[in-house]
């Protein structure tokens, strides 16, 4: 008998379960996965929370106070809250600009862009009926308006002595130095002056990418001080799972609407709603063409008057492919084109000034469909798109793929199946309610299980994310970060190919990712990083004391070993820069 | 050019003495002819448009397919193909390939790809770049299996090579691979940090990031010495902006530096034309073409010792699309030129474009495998004869006499 008892408890051990975390451990081990990285302080505060309780609050950001700081970050960043329309208004491209200052173009009729456009256009010299695309002439140039000195120190000085000469112009004076600046040097000087006054120079350097430096700021802000981190977490998930590449021509201005109207509001709610909300969008829309794509009674040969017009299968194959079924969903290529009918007249109204969704009933195709086995009547209108989106938000192959994938993301590269099937039936029992999947995920014992611990390798967001936040470091100009992050393998928003970034570990572990790893968490260390700051004072301890200030856990004794062997006092390798950078911390 | 003892001295690797060097490196110094062979593999992602890379104007069904899209017939205006041997030719944005095909040093092979009937990108790019179309439970790419075996002692960190900012799936593998996205960066800017980091990397027990670390710090020497050279390319040539151009140039500046490549991988995106396919197909072959012809130019005489093979995951349907454009395809057009590399024709058997004739009924055909034209390469260029465990599953490839053995 007590043989028996032996071998069963045996083999109660050997089973497929991973030992369980230890209270300590399922803290740190919650926080590196809900959110961007712990701060100081939040291992205490969740510890005295309890784990339990402090992930259903994060399941529920509506009840979360926000942090005050994230909403004086996010002001300047207008352009986040602009309408597509009024987006490209307020930021004529510079073609236009330059066009209408040459003589060659007409100032345009809408009294906003006109106002924008003449702010600029004013302070150039006009060259009627020119040719060439070179930079503009200034009325008035930078040597009458600075001394020597003070261009001299705006180009090489100090970010202090920078902002200095900045500070004693006249007023009345700023906005003829904005436009005499060589563009090159009003780059230089974005990290040097206040928030105000770089958005004036970025305008006139660069109008178009104006929205893109707003995105990134805005996405990198709230990565780093929102509190309502697993929604943040989930709109990067979201965003990331309906990739739209930004600088797909009109992607430009229809990205900011997109994340904040159809990503944003959905991330906890019914995929079906998140799903619909991507299928109408005007970005997505665009990115995948379908705005294009017009049934078979409406295609046309193109001429010269007129383009050509036919069905376009793109959106269809991804909508099913990386939005809902997976790859190996079980759809053929004939349900491709089946959808790309029921979808055509889904389009926007021209998309080159911003416009909205509209359903266009003259190019819709009114056959007869037969979709994943599901007969679409004849006759049908806008509907038949809406009947496909529910035929495949609540399809097992969906319930499945968006479960693994949020598994990859939050437990392990290779989850268990287990775990994906559980989630799967909350998926499918609760109609697709994701925070009802991701409570299951996140109370389960496979998330806190000794195989999930530290298993995922954090990817560039995430590290520099998680490096400021470890540090304390303070932010008043995140787009260098962004630069960083790009170095890193992962320029955001820039994902060409809609299946978006991977988060598999072998994905990120490569040797130039490494290597800009490690250069930026001393770079980070050393204050080199424009707009950044950590306090170097905060970090004058022990390594083995660091390296429990930022990993929040103790490090590797081989960690330590090598920072412990290095020449005493180097203050080009400082310890908390090393910490940052070594192998510890590349893991949540 | 500089001989290797004259470079190990005059470089910054002189500053280890030779008795200090990597083994590897001092064997490579002493021993003649041995400089490596280097095959350059460029992926075009997002399934080109091979149809109207290399145009088969001599196809009567060509110009019916495509009415507004297709490439016009040689000599009738400016935007004609160049005309390669009567029956194909080239888009005229890569009249700059011209002359290598000329001097029969490019070869052409149409209807190439791979048998996998997904037109998923992602799918059939893992299928191409692991080499083993159908199967994903391949961990590893073929351009890492396709390392010849060699003895410890002289492997070189930077056999395997992939440029850009992440490690290719196709250099993927138990052979050392080392992602370098700038040659000129490639390095730890703080060298108190950088034997710190090199020491912790070196011990930490966490494999994946040990394993990559050491393939790191082991390239970043070797990066050292040509780093301390500013390179200039050769017999002027002049690399077009844009990416390609700069990794190309970075791989002609490692063959030249000879530290030991031998396989070499780079990816151009943005082939997906799915609508207004003329213009933007024009701009990135005219940057394609200009890259190729700039590597071909600066290698000089290397190029008997190197060769580029050019492939993409699937090529797009024959007849145009309502957006002039085209959709997802099959058969696609390979280039492979350098080395022993018989050129000046145009491989492959031409299965037409008659409805009967197409895969589908809207795609090209294939009636070459991909690893047909790749094992080839491997074999009579790399010198590498293990084919099985290079393309598993396809141990019997048809060579079609691109390489003279």
């Amino acid at each position: 008998m007590r043989k028996l008892l032996a071998v069963s408890a045996l083999v109660l051990c050997l089973g497929a379960r991973s030992p369980k975390l230890s209270k300590d451990d399922q803290v740190i081990h919650a926080l590196n996965r809900l959110t961007f990285g712990p701060r100081p302080g939040d291992v205490e505060a969740v510890r005295k929370m309890g784990v339990k309780k402090w992930i259903d609050l994060q399941l529920h950001p509506e009840r979360i106070a926000e942090n005050p700081e994230l909403a004086q970050r996010l002001a300047p960043l207008e352009s986040l809250r602009l309408s597509q329309a009024d987006t490209e208004r307020n930021y004529p491209n510079p073609q236009m600009i330059r066009a209408i200052a040459a003589g060659r173009q007409a100032m345009p009729e809408d009294p906003v862009t006109r106002a924008a456009v003449e702010r600029v256009v004013r302070r150039f010299k006009v060259k009627k009926d020119t040719v060439d695309n070179g930079p503009l002439e200034p009325q008035v140039s930078l040597d009458q308006l600075l001394s020597h000195e003070q261009i001299r120190t705006l180009r090489t000085g100090t970010v202090e002595q920078k902002r200095a000469v900045i500070t004693a112009i006249p007023k009345d004076q700023m906005d003829d130095v904005a436009i005499a600046l060589p563009p090159g040097l009003r780059l230089q000087l974005l990290p040097a002056v206040e928030p105000t006054l770089r958005r004036k120079l970025m305008l006139l350097t660069a109008p178009q990418q104006l929205v893109a430096f707003d995105l990134s700021e805005g996405k990198l802000y709230r990565a780093i001080l929102s509190n309502r981190q697993l929604e943040e977490q989930l709109v990067d998930f979201w965003y990331n799972h309906f990739n739209v590449f930004l600088d797909k021509g009109a992607d430009r201005y229809l990205v900011p609407t997109y994340e904040r109207e159809a990503i944003r509001p959905h991330v906890l709610g019914k995929f079906r709603d998140l799903l619909e909300a991507t299928a109408k969008s005007p970005a997505m829309l665009f990115f995948l063409d379908n705005w294009q794509s017009v049934g078979a009674m409406a295609q046309q040969r193109g001429n010269a008057k007129r383009p050509a017009r036919g069905l376009n299968e793109n959106y269809a194959r991804e909508l099913m492919e990386l939005h809902t079924l997976g790859v190996d969903g079980g759809y053929t290529q004939k349900d491709v084109t089946e959808v790309a009918r029921c979808f055509t007249g889904w389009t926007i109204r021209q998309p080159r000034e911003g416009g909205d969704f509209f359903y266009n009933d003259r190019v819709h195709d009114k056959g007869e469909k037969i979709v994943l086995g599901v007969t679409i009547p004849a006759g049908g209108g806008r509907d038949d798109a809406e009947k496909v989106l529910d035929i495949l938000a609540r399809h097992p192959a969906t319930a499945r793929f968006i479960s693994k994938k949020l598994a990859q993301r939050f437990v392990a590269d290779d989850p268990p199946q287990k775990l994906i099937d559980k989630m799967a039936k909350i998926f499918r029992d609760k109609n697709g309610d994701i925070r009802e999947v991701m409570k299951t995920m996140l109370t389960s014992d496979e998330f806190f299980s000794q195989a999930a611990y530290r298993a995922k390798v954090k990817t560039p967001f995430e590290m520099i994310v998680s490096a400021v936040r470890a540090t304390g470091a303070q932010v008043d100009f995140a787009f260098p970060l962004a630069n960083q992050i790009a170095q890193l393998g992962e320029p955001l928003y820039r994902k060409l190919e809609p299946t978006g970034y991977s988060d598999a570990n072998s994905e990120w572990v490569n040797s130039a990712a490494l290597l800009a790893r490690m250069n930026f968490a001393l770079a980070l260390a050393q204050n080199k990083v424009p707009g950044s700051r950590l306090d170097a004072s905060l970090f004058n301890g022990a390594p083995a004391d660091i390296a429990r200030q930022v990993l929040f856990t103790d490090a590797k004794p081989e960690t330590l070993a090598a920072i412990e062997k290095q020449t005493q006092g180097s203050t080009n390798a400082p310890v908390v820069g090393l910490m940052l950078g070594s192998p510890d911390f590349q893991r949540r | 050019m500089t001989t290797r003892r004259l470079f190990l001295k005059s470089s910054g690797l002189a500053m280890f003495g030779v008795g200090a060097a990597p083994l590897w490196l001092a064997r490579a110094a002493d021993a003649p002819g041995a400089r490596k062979k280097v095959l350059v593999a460029v992926f075009q992602r997002g399934a080109v448009d091979g149809l109207n890379v290399v145009v088969p104007f001599g196809e009567k069904n060509y110009s019916v397919l495509r009415p507004t899209i297709a490439i016009p017939a040689p000599k009738s205006g400016v935007e004609s193909a160049v005309d390669l041997d009567g029956f194909f030719g080239l888009h005229p944005s890569l009249a700059p390939l011209k002359p290598m095909f000329d001097a029969n040093k490019l070869a052409i092979v149409h209807a190439v790809g791979s048998p996998d009937p997904t037109r998923s990108h992602f799918d059939a790019q893992d299928y191409m770049e692991s080499g083993t179309p159908g199967r994903k439970a391949t961990t590893d790419g073929w351009l890492n299996r396709a390392l010849p075996a060699l003895g410890d002692a002289r492997k070189s960190p930077v056999r395997a090579v992939s440029l850009g900012p992440s490690l290719s799936r196709a250099v993927r593998g138990h052979n050392d691979a080392v992602a370098i996205n700038n040659l000129n960066e490639f390095k730890v800017h703080e060298a108190d940090g950088a034997a710190t980091f090199e020491s912790m990397y070196a011990s930490t027990l966490d494999t994946i990031l040990n394993g990559t670390g050491r393939e790191t710090f082991d390239a970043v020497k070797l990066m050292q010495s040509i780093q301390a050279q500013p390179y200039t390319p050769a017999n002027g040539a002049k690399y077009p902006g844009g990416r390609l151009g700069q990794s190309l140039m970075q791989i002609a500046r490692l063959i030249k530096a000879d530290v030991g490549l031998e396989v070499a991988f780079t990816d151009v995106g943005g082939w997906d034309t799915h609508v207004n396919e003329m213009g933007q197909l024009a701009n990135l072959l005219g940057n394609f073409g200009q890259a190729l012809a700039a590597f071909y130019q600066d290698l000089g005489d290397r190029i008997e010792d190197v060769a580029v093979v050019t492939m993409s995951e699937f090529g797009r349907t024959a007849k145009e699309n309502g957006n002039r454009g085209t959709d997802h395809g099959h058969a696609n057009v390979m280039f492979a030129f350098g080395g022993a590399i018989r050129g000046g024709k145009v491989y492959g058997e031409w299965p037409g474009l008659a409805p009967e004739q197409l895969y589908e009924n809207r795609d090209l055909a294939l009636t070459t495998d991909f690893r047909d034209v790749l094992s080839e390469l491997v074999v009579k260029h790399l010198g590498n004869s293990q084919l099985a465990g290079v393309f598993p599953g396809y141990a019997q490839p048809k060579f079609r006499g691109l390489i003279s053995s």
